[in-house]
This record gives structure tokens, C-alpha cells and sequence, in this order.
């Protein structure tokens, strides 16, 4: 039986980013007594990811020292519906964190933001192309919260973290250097962009001469020292090339616990568990009002946590996992097409093309946000008539670092093993660079999650079910934008360079990106939508979802810097509206 | 880290074993009658700071128990000297002490039962404080609630266990005697050296002791042996090491956030800033800040010039120091502003005695995380990685390089401090669980190891 335990007033299933934004905010502005409950350790710059240690890729990169581990908690998958799903025994295409800070310990820093036509995408493409331009079975929808109102809280995040960058669009005013294509930003960047490595400094003269327009990538790794709104240090990156899968040990990569956490300890109404699985979001007699969360600690013991608000942060599949075995809104149904719970689960495509140069890059030199990208295939910022496909991508030339066992290129004609794989390896590892395509994915019909009928966990519960495979309209656009990177390759004069593009059906083996979304879309429509456009359930008020899982599609840009402006915005709609007035947000 | 104030307290309980040798003894009187006793609340506040002042917390309170319940165990090389109560319980407590009472155990280190302390308790310093000083923290700890909790007896060899032998200690180096203003100094130097001299003991860690314990009155504030190896630096006006070249801002800034341009705090004055400075009146700090300004220039502790670390063990040092400390102090040392603390110039990395450097090398170090400045950057440790030898060899590296001058260690001198470092110590990783309904008690923060937890205590898992 369950302990039941003393009230609060807001419980966080999770403790990464999101959790970490809601907390600052709810504590900072309201008496309330806040609590984060986290599946995982608590983990800080020093000990966990100090520098005597943290350069290890064998640890952490081969053997997964940070992330979730499959054997512990993991989700079974196919590509369609007509086949049986299977248990992840290993992680591979994406890799959730577990303990404090989520995976905003071990992500490489990409902060972008959407475009303002991504908020608004169904409309916009068909204003554009017309209604027959969206295929059938694609199920994508608008926001329901446009960029406008989120770019105050895509600032706050900005500052929170000394983003490095060149803005490209300050209120309007384009500016010489940025990007030209995004959304109009009250103001620039905190910090100058990171320095280049020579590799991006030759995709940008390429990128120029064939009439695009590069800029430096938004980073997260401070390319100063800095000290952000909540009084809270940061020291100066020092492009050790171990950002990606690897904690900072200099407190340089922004992450919950380089940003927040400092100032969040000395709030006396937060507080925080660690080694606690939330299992169940327990609601009462009318199924309308959640009442707390049911937890069990590393021994297995249950308990009931009391709270008048639950506030769901953790990684976008558990959220949805949470919602279908809690009861909370009607589960997705492919079949009849109807029910929203797991509905809109999207994924991003990506390629790449190696180069391989004369000139030596020194690779090692690196910073997980460290490039020069294009815009001009992202979102609809190009004419997709001709095209006859809905999305798109940035095209960058990341220098993330040069580590040992997993980040070399080889030309294709190189020996696989053998004395010629090494003399290949030798010639080319301080000569070569990659350039990746991060293509945006749409959401089907047949795009989904529920409960597996076959695979428990170790609390007896049904594991989550992902039905996922790439459709034409990704591969075709993927396709546009690894030629298009291509282009660039060969105008950086290279020795030779060849494309790996993305083909056939979604493997969740190979690594690919972590950016998992949808589940509990947002939207203006409860039929279609898990949330209203304040992340607040349609179902029980008193429950908020967070995190990508809200993304009813997935763009062209890494999430996180949408992911934060959507706490920032959920976080005051909570203070300024619903705890003046406890009860739906939204009136449909 | 354990605890500074304890540690203060290892360092004074040495002179028992003095105070045994010479059999000395002098009852002391008998205590008077019990005043009227009249508290207000602008008393009782005055108190509460003045408390904090004093650190008293730091010593009268056991880890995870009530705050100034005593109980704390004091390590000494002859045993262990528990805290005691000081809460106002009447059985086990100071509740049915009088003023006069408690006065004279500040003023004298005599006990209510006339009965001596032992100088783990710094009444060496306290002796300085004014009476209506004493009597408003005496009301303060009045108002706590009473915690009936008997006293730990000390562990203690039968030599040690008559307090008498301590009037021979006093006898020799205890002076006592309320602070009297210098008219020729201004009244901010004259608060300065009230405190400083007083209830906030800088001395007692800050100035060199002799063999026996006793503080080198003539070498005030040039450097002393803050415990199990931590080397509290010269508060003199030296520009090597003392704080000659902070100027009064930087010594505030330092008191009351734990870091400025010049140094950041590690170990003891980690803890010496969390409990107790950067509570201090922005008035006072500067007080002390004047008052630290004056202090005399010492004489020039002759520190070995750069050849005579030689070339090689030089160069052992900078590839070491090149491999492990260059991505936050820098390869010329100057660290990063206000972030990580420069190495060139510094008084701690060029003190007398090099302990303090070499226990941040070994263990790490964690700054004070006052809410002013709430990051608590913290450096690893690298006593794991790097043995004895190379220890010194980088600790000989950093105290040679970009013009600093400092005395030579070798390993043996690292194997000493090594010893010396406790298993809490080290950092821990996952002992950070905080639950919302124990945030009642925010005054036990500084139990926790290494800083490295939130601001509220922990309450043991599943109790509730």
C-alpha cells in the first residue's frame, strides 16, 4: 500500500529543463511549495562531469554513461502498424537522459528557434499551395501559440543561458552576419559567437559563393565568461570538443545546473526527490481533477504524493506513457482516426556529406554548437511548389570535436580495417569535416504511440508502443537538402566528398537525434490536441504537460530552445492566469 | 571539509596537553548573584547577529541535530570534545545560567559551575567582547526553544580530564580583557578591531601559533595553521601573502560573497563565509576591511627564488599543470574573471605554508554559494589522479610561475595533507535529496559536505 505524504502545491514529474524553468519561475513568484520528483541520481558540475574525467568516450558515448538504460526502463517499436513491436534492448537512433537535468546535461547546445510560419504551418501551407498540397494521411496542425507570443520567453532563455550568436533579424531590421530568415528578436544575442574552427570558416566562403547566406549557429558553450539574469556564473568554453553525450565540466554548456539550479537551492518553498518513478497521476471520483502523483522510490516502495497541481516534465515519451496509463484524455486510435493521446508523434531526418580537404581542420578543436549554417531550405523559406514536399531543414558544418572512437570521417574507397583502413585514417582525420542536413518531419496518421498488448515493465505496466517509419514527403525533402549541402561541398573545393544520404525505413539503431516529439500535441482543438495552447490538459485542468511531446509536428531545427520558450510561456500563464482563477485556460 | 570552527578548536585543544605538564591550578569565584533580566526584541536581534558574528552555530550543533543543542565531536590528537548545549534548556542546557554566568564564561572561559572550558571554545577572542555585547546574545539564545539533550562526554585521556590544569595554559596565553578603543584611530578602524579581534576570532586561524598552541601575539595576522593542514594566509598588508594588494572593496566583496577578482574561498572559509560573514552589515565588513588595511607590513618571509625549484621539476610542473588546471585558470594562471580564481598573485597559492593549495589539489574545493552569488563553482579533485610527487611538482609549479615566490613542497609534505582528509571530504555525489516539509530549519545548510547541496537539510528517505 501506498504512504501517503505530506501535501504540496506542485508537484514536477521530472527534473530537467522544463522542470528546472517552472520551478524558478513558480518559486520566485508565488509562495507556492514546489516539488520536482526525478526517476534518476542528482548529478552536478563537480563531482559527476568534472574535468578529470568527463573527456571519456568510452564511458560515456560508447557505453552510455548518462543516458536511460534500456534495461531499466525502455519502449518496444515498429514501423507500421501490420507488424509486432519489439522491446529497445539498446539505446541507438535517440538517447533520453536520466538524473537531474535531464538530457539538458548531455545535449551539444543547438539553441534555435522555430519559425513563425512553423507555428502556423497547416494554414500557412494551404494559404500557400492550396488544401490538395498537404497530403492525406498527414496530420499536422497549427500551434495554437504563435511565434509572436513566444518570443519574449525564447529571449528569457537566451539570457538565461549566454547563448553565443549573431542575431540576423532584430525587430525587423535585418542584420549583416545572422541568419536572415528568422523571426524578428527584441534584441541580439548575449554573447559574440563562439570563435570558428577553420572547417566552418571554409563552409562559410563556400556557402557565400554559391549565394547563400551563412551565419554562426546559436550555441549554448559561452564563448565569454558570463553571469545570467539569476546571478548564476558561467565560465568561458574552452571547445574541448566534449559537449555531445558528455556533462561540462568547466560550466560552460548551459544546463539546468549551470543556469538554475544555483539560484533554485536557495528557495526555500522548492524542493526535490531524486529515485523516484511517478507511475501514475491519480485523479478523483469525477476523473476531471488530478489529486497528486503515485511514486516508487529505488526499493520499490510506493508512495502518494499529495499535490494540487501536477506538472508533467519529463522526456517526451514518459509524458505520454504517464497521460495513457493515468487515464488522462482519450488515447489515440490510427484506426478510427480518432482520440488524441499519443496522436502526432513526429522525429526529425537527417544526412550528411563528408568532405575531405587539403587543408588541416584540427577537429579536436570543438564545441557541441560550434558551426556556420544556411537557413534558406528551413521551414517555407523557399518555394516548395516546384518541389511538391512540406518541410525542410538547416543545412550547418558542425565542429563538435574530433573524438577518437566515433567522430572521423573516411572517404568511401577507404578500407574498412586493416593496415590501408589506417593509413586512410591517418590522411584524413585532421583533413576532413562533415556537413549535416536537420531535416524537419511531419506527423501521420500512422505516426503514433500507445501501450504495447504485449511488453511490461517492472511495476507490471504496459511499456510504450512507437509506431514510426520516414514517409515519401521526409525522404524526398532529406533528398532536396543533402543535395543542396552537396552544392556547398563542392564549393569548398574539396579533394573529394561524398553524401550519406537517408534512405529506407526509420531504423531505430543507428544514432540519429534525440529530438523525439508530439504525443500530447498542443492545439486551438481539444479533438485533435492533448493541451491548449498553455500546455494545460483539456481533460483535468490541474494538469500541465511540458516538453516536446506538446510539438504537434517536429521542424526543421533542434527543440530545445522551443521546449524552453514553451515552459517560459506555460510558467506564466500558470502564475498570471491559472492560480487567479483555478479551471480551464482555454474555452471551446 | 569538516567544520572550520572545530577545527579551530583541534588547533587550540594542543595546549591541554602544555597545561597538564604543569599541574596548575586556581580556583576561580564563585559567581555572583543572578541579575534582573530584561530582554527587548531590538536586543534579541542584535544578538542573532551577533551569534552569527561569533559562528557559534558552526561548534553547538551535532550533524542532523538541533541547532545549538551541542554534540558536535571535535577531533583532537588526544580525543574527542563534544560541544555542548547551549540551547536554554534548564536540566541539560544554559537555561538556568545567569548573565553574569555567561558573561564570565565568554569573558574568562569559566564555566556557570566555575569549572574551566577548554579553549576549544574561543574565549581567548570572546574575552573582547562588551558586556551588553555578551548579554544580548545571551537574550537570543534565550529566545531558542529549550532541547533537552544531555552533554556527550569528551573522550579525553584521564591526564586531560581535570579542567584545572588550564588555568596554567591561561596563566601563559590568555589575556583578558574587554576590547578598548584607540582614540587615534577612527571609529570604523576601532569597530574593525572589535570584531576582528573579537567575537569574529579572525586571528584565531589567521595568525601563527608556537608549539604549544599559543598564538605568536607579535606575528598577529601573518599566517597561521588553520587545521589539518589548511593554511589560513597572512591578513597582513604584504602584497605576497597578505591582502596588500586587495583594496577595501575587495575584502568585502570577499567576506561577503566568498570570491573576488583576486582569490575565492576554499575549505574553512568556505564554511566561514556561509555561517557567518556574509551575514555581516555591509558597515561592518567595511569596518573590518579598514581596520584589516592597517594592519603592519610583516617581514618578508624570504621566499626562495624560481631557480631554486630547478628546470626539471619546473618542467614536470607545467606539463602537469598544461594537462589538469589550464581550461579554467588559464595557461598564464590569470583564471577567468570573476569566475575561476587567478593563480599569479594570490595570497593563498603564496602563503607561508603551502597546505591550503595542496589540499584543493587533492580534494577540490567548492566557493561559498551566498544567495548574492549563488553558482558555488566548485573544483575537482585530483588526489585520485595525480600521486604525491606530481602533487608537489604542480603545487611547486603554480607557487614559481608568472612571478609568484613561495617556500618549496616536496611529497612528503602532500603525503601529510593527504592523511589529513577525511572520507566527507571528498565530494559526494548523491546525498542531495530535499523534502519539502523540512525547509523549517535552513540554519543547518553548513552540515552538509562540500557545499554540495541545496539550501535545506536532508530529512532520512522515508521516515515520513
Amino acid at each position: 500500500m501506498a504512504t501517503t505524504l505530506k501535501p504540496v502545491n506542485v508537484v514536477l514529474v521530472g527534473f530537467g529543463w522544463t522542470a528546472s524553468i517552472l520551478a524558478e519561475r513558480l518559486t520566485a513568484s508565488t509562495g507556492l511549495q514546489v516539488l520536482a520528483l526525478e526517476r534518476g541520481k542528482f548529478r552536478d558540475t563537480v563531482p559527476d562531469f568534472a574535468t578529470t574525467h568527463i573527456q571519456d568516450e568510452l564511458r560515456y558515448a560508447v557505453r552510455d554513461g548518462l543516458f536511460q538504460e534500456p534495461a531499466r526502463d525502455t519502449l518496444t517499436f515498429r514501423n507500421s502498424m501490420d507488424q509486432t513491436a519489439l522491446p529497445m534492448r539498446h539505446l541507438g537512433s535517440f538517447l533520453p537522459g536520466v538524473g537531474v537535468g535531464g538530457a539538458g546535461v548531455h545535449w551539444n547546445g543547438q539553441t534555435w528557434r522555430f519559425l513563425p510560419q512553423d507555428f502556423v504551418i497547416r494554414s500557412h501551407t494551404e494559404q500557400r499551395y492550396g488544401k490538395n498540397f498537404i497530403p492525406a494521411d498527414m496530420t499536422i496542425q497549427d500551434w495554437g501559440v504563435t511565434y509572436e507570443e513566444l518570443e519574449p520567453h525564447y529571449d528569457r532563455f537566451d539570457y538565461l543561458c549566454g547563448i553565443s550568436g549573431h542575431a540576423g533579424n532584430i525587430r525587423g531590421q535585418i542584420q549583416a552576419g545572422g541568419n536572415p530568415f528568422e523571426g524578428a528578436r527584441q534584441r541580439g544575442y548575449p554573447l559574440p559567437p563562439l570563435k570558428r574552427s577553420h572547417a566552418t570558416v571554409l563552409f562559410d566562403k563556400a556557402a557565400t559563393d554559391i549565394g547563400l547566406h551563412p551565419f554562426p549557429c546559436p550555441a549554448a558553450n559561452t564563448s565569454a565568461p558570463y553571469k545570467n539574469p539569476l546571478g548564476v556564473q558561467m565560465g568561458a568554453c574552452t571547445y574541448c570538443g566534449y559537449c555531445e553525450w558528455f556533462g561540462c565540466g568547466n560550466y560552460s554548456k548551459a544546463s539546468p545546473q549551470t543556469t538554475i539550479l544555483p539560484a533554485l537551492r536557495q528557495r526555500k518553498n522548492f524542493a526535490y526527490r531524486t529515485q523516484c518513478d511517478v507511475t501514475r497521476i491519480n485523479l478523483d471520483s469525477t476523473g476531471k481533477r488530478a489529486t497528486g502523483v503515485t511514486y516508487l522510490d529505488e526499493q520499490g516502495r510506493q508512495f502518494e504524493q499529495p499535490a494540487d497541481l501536477v506538472i508533467c516534465c519529463a522526456f517526451a515519451q514518459h509524458n505520454v506513457l504517464l497521460l495513457l496509463l493515468s487515464k488522462i484524455g482519450q488515447p489515440y486510435n490510427p484506426v478510427t482516426n480518432t482520440g488524441v493521446v499519443g496522436r502526432n508523434y513526429a522525429y526529425q531526418i537527417t544526412s550528411a556529406v563528408d568532405v575531405f580537404l587539403d587543408d588541416i581542420m584540427n577537429p579536436f578543436m570543438g564545441a557541441g554548437a560550434l558551426g556556420q549554417g544556411v537557413d534558406e531550405f528551413n521551414g517555407d523559406n523557399f518555394d516548395h511548389g516546384p518541389y511538391g514536399f512540406v518541410g525542410g531543414g538547416y543545412i550547418a558544418l558542425w565542429s563538435t570535436g574530433g573524438r577518437p572512437i566515433l567522430q572521423h570521417q573516411l572517404p568511401e574507397d577507404a578500407p574498412k580495417w586493416g593496415a590501408g583502413w589506417k593509413k586512410a585514417m591517418a590522411e584524413n582525420y585532421l583533413k576532413s569535416a562533415s556537413i549535416a542536413t536537420h531535416g524537419s518531419v511531419m506527423s501521420y496518421r500512422t505516426s503514433y504511440l500507445d501501450l504495447d498488448p504485449t511488453y511490461h515493465d517492472i511495476y507490471g505496466d504496459p511499456l510504450l508502443r512507437l509506431t514510426f517509419d520516414f514517409h515519401p514527403n521526409e525522404i524526398k525533402m532529406s533528398r532536396f537538402l543533402t543535395d543542396k549541402a552537396a552544392l556547398i561541398a563542392q564549393a569548398m573545393q574539396p579533394r573529394s566528398f561524398h553524401a550519406r544520404p537517408r534512405t529506407g525505413h526509420y531504423s531505430i539503431v543507428p544514432y540519429q537525434t534525440t529530438h523525439n516529439t508530439g504525443g500530447c500535441a498542443m492545439g486551438a482543438d481539444p479533438k485533435t490536441s492533448v493541451v491548449n495552447k498553455y500546455l494545460q490538459c483539456w481533460d483535468v485542468p490541474n494538469v500541465f504537460v511540458m516538453g516536446a511531446s506538446v510539438f504537434p509536428q517536429n521542424h526543421g531545427y533542434n527543440p530545445t530552445g522551443t521546449v524552453a520558450a514553451l515552459a517560459y510561456w506555460a510558467a506564466d500563464a500558470i502564475i498570471d492566469k491559472y492560480l487567479k482563477a483555478p479551471g480551464p485556460l482555454v474555452q471551446v | 571539509m569538516a567544520n572550520f570552527s572545530p577545527m579551530i578548536a583541534l588547533r587550540l585543544a594542543g595546549p591541554v596537553l602544555l597545561a597538564a605538564l604543569l599541574g596548575a591550578c586556581t580556583r576561580s569565584d564563585a559567581p555572583p548573584a543572578n541579575p534582573a533580566q530584561t530582554t527587548d526584541a531590538a536586543t534579541v536581534a542584535r544578538g542573532e547577529y551577533l551569534v552569527r558574528v561569533g559562528d557559534c552555530a558552526s561548534c553547538h550543533t551535532a550533524k542532523g541535530g538541533q541547532p545549538f543543542a551541542g554534540g558536535f565531536p571535535v577531533p583532537t590528537p588526544f580525543g574527542k570534545i563534544y560541544s555542548v548545549n547551549i540551547t536554554p534548556d534548564r536540566e541539560t542546557g544554559i537555561g538556568n545560567w545567569t548573565e553574569q554566568d555567561f558573561y564570565r564564561a565568554m569573558h574568562t572561559g569559566i564555566s556557570a559551575d566555575g569549572s574551566h572550558l577548554y579553549p576549544a571554545f574561543p574565549y581567548p577572542w570572546f574575552t573582547k567582547a562588551t558586556r551588553a555585547d555578551v548579554d544580548a546574545i545571551k537574550a537570543y539564545l534565550d529566545t531558542l526553544a529549550p532541547v533537552h539533550k544531555e552533554d556527550t562526554p569528551n573522550q579525553l585521556p584521564w591526564y586531560l580530564r581535570w579542567r584545572g590544569e588550564l588555568a596554567g595554559w591561561n596563566l601563559l596565553y590568555f589575556e583578558k580583557g574587554e576590547y578598548q578603543p584607540d582614540a587615534n584611530h577612527s571609529a570604523a578602524w576601532n569597530r574593525g578591531a572589535y570584531l576582528a579581534e573579537g567575537l569574529a576570532h579572525c586571528g584565531a586561524c589567521h595568525t601563527p601559533t608556537n608549539a604549544l598552541g599559543g598564538s605568536k601575539t607579535s606575528k598577529r595576522y601573518q599566517g597561521g595553521n588553520a587545521g589539518l593542514h589548511w593554511f589560513a594566509p597572512g591578513l597582513g598588508d604584504n602584497l605576497r601573502d597578505g591582502v596588500g594588494n586587495w583594496s577595501a572593496a575587495e575584502i568585502v566583496e570577499y567576506l561577503k560573497t566568498g570570491a573576488n577578482a583576486k582569490s575565492a574561498t576554499a575549505g574553512p572559509m568556505t564554511e566561514v563565509v556561509m555561517n557567518s560573514t556574509r551575514y555581516f552589515t555591509d558597515a561592518d565588513l567595511q569596518a573590518i576591511a579598514v581596520y584589516l588595511k592597517d594592519r603592519p607590513h610583516a617581514a618578508d618571509k624570504s621566499a626562495p627564488a624560481s631557480k631554486a625549484l630547478g628546470a626539471d621539476a619546473l618542467a614536470r610542473g607545467q606539463a602537469l599543470y598544461i594537462d589538469n588546471c589550464t581550461a579554467c585558470h588559464m595557461p598564464d594562471g590569470r583564471g577567468l574573471a570573476h569566475v575561476f580564481p587567478p593563480l599569479t598573485g594570490s595570497s593563498s597559492i603564496q602563503a607561508d605554508q603551502a597546505g591550503t593549495v595542496i589540499h584543493v589539489v587533492l580534494e577540490g574545493a567548492r566557493m561559498a554559494a551566498p544567495q548574492s552569488k549563488p553558482t558555488g563553482l566548485a573544483m575537482p579533485g585530483f588526489g585520485w589522479k595525480l600521486d604525491d610527487a606530481q602533487v608537489a611538482d604542480v603545487v611547486n609549479y603554480i607557487r614559481h610561475a608568472w612571478g609568484n615566490r613561495a617556500s618549496l613542497v616536496d611529497a612528503d609534505d602532500v603525503a601529510a595533507v593527504r592523511k589529513n582528509i577525511l572520507p566527507e571530504d571528498l565530494p559526494s555525489r548523491d546525498a542531495h535529496t530535499v523534502y519539502a516539509d523540512t525547509h523549517a530549519r535552513p540554519d543547518l545548510w553548513n552540515r552538509r559536505p562540500n557545499h554540495l547541496a541545496p539550501a535545506q537539510p536532508v530529512v532520512p528517505a522515508r521516515q515520513q
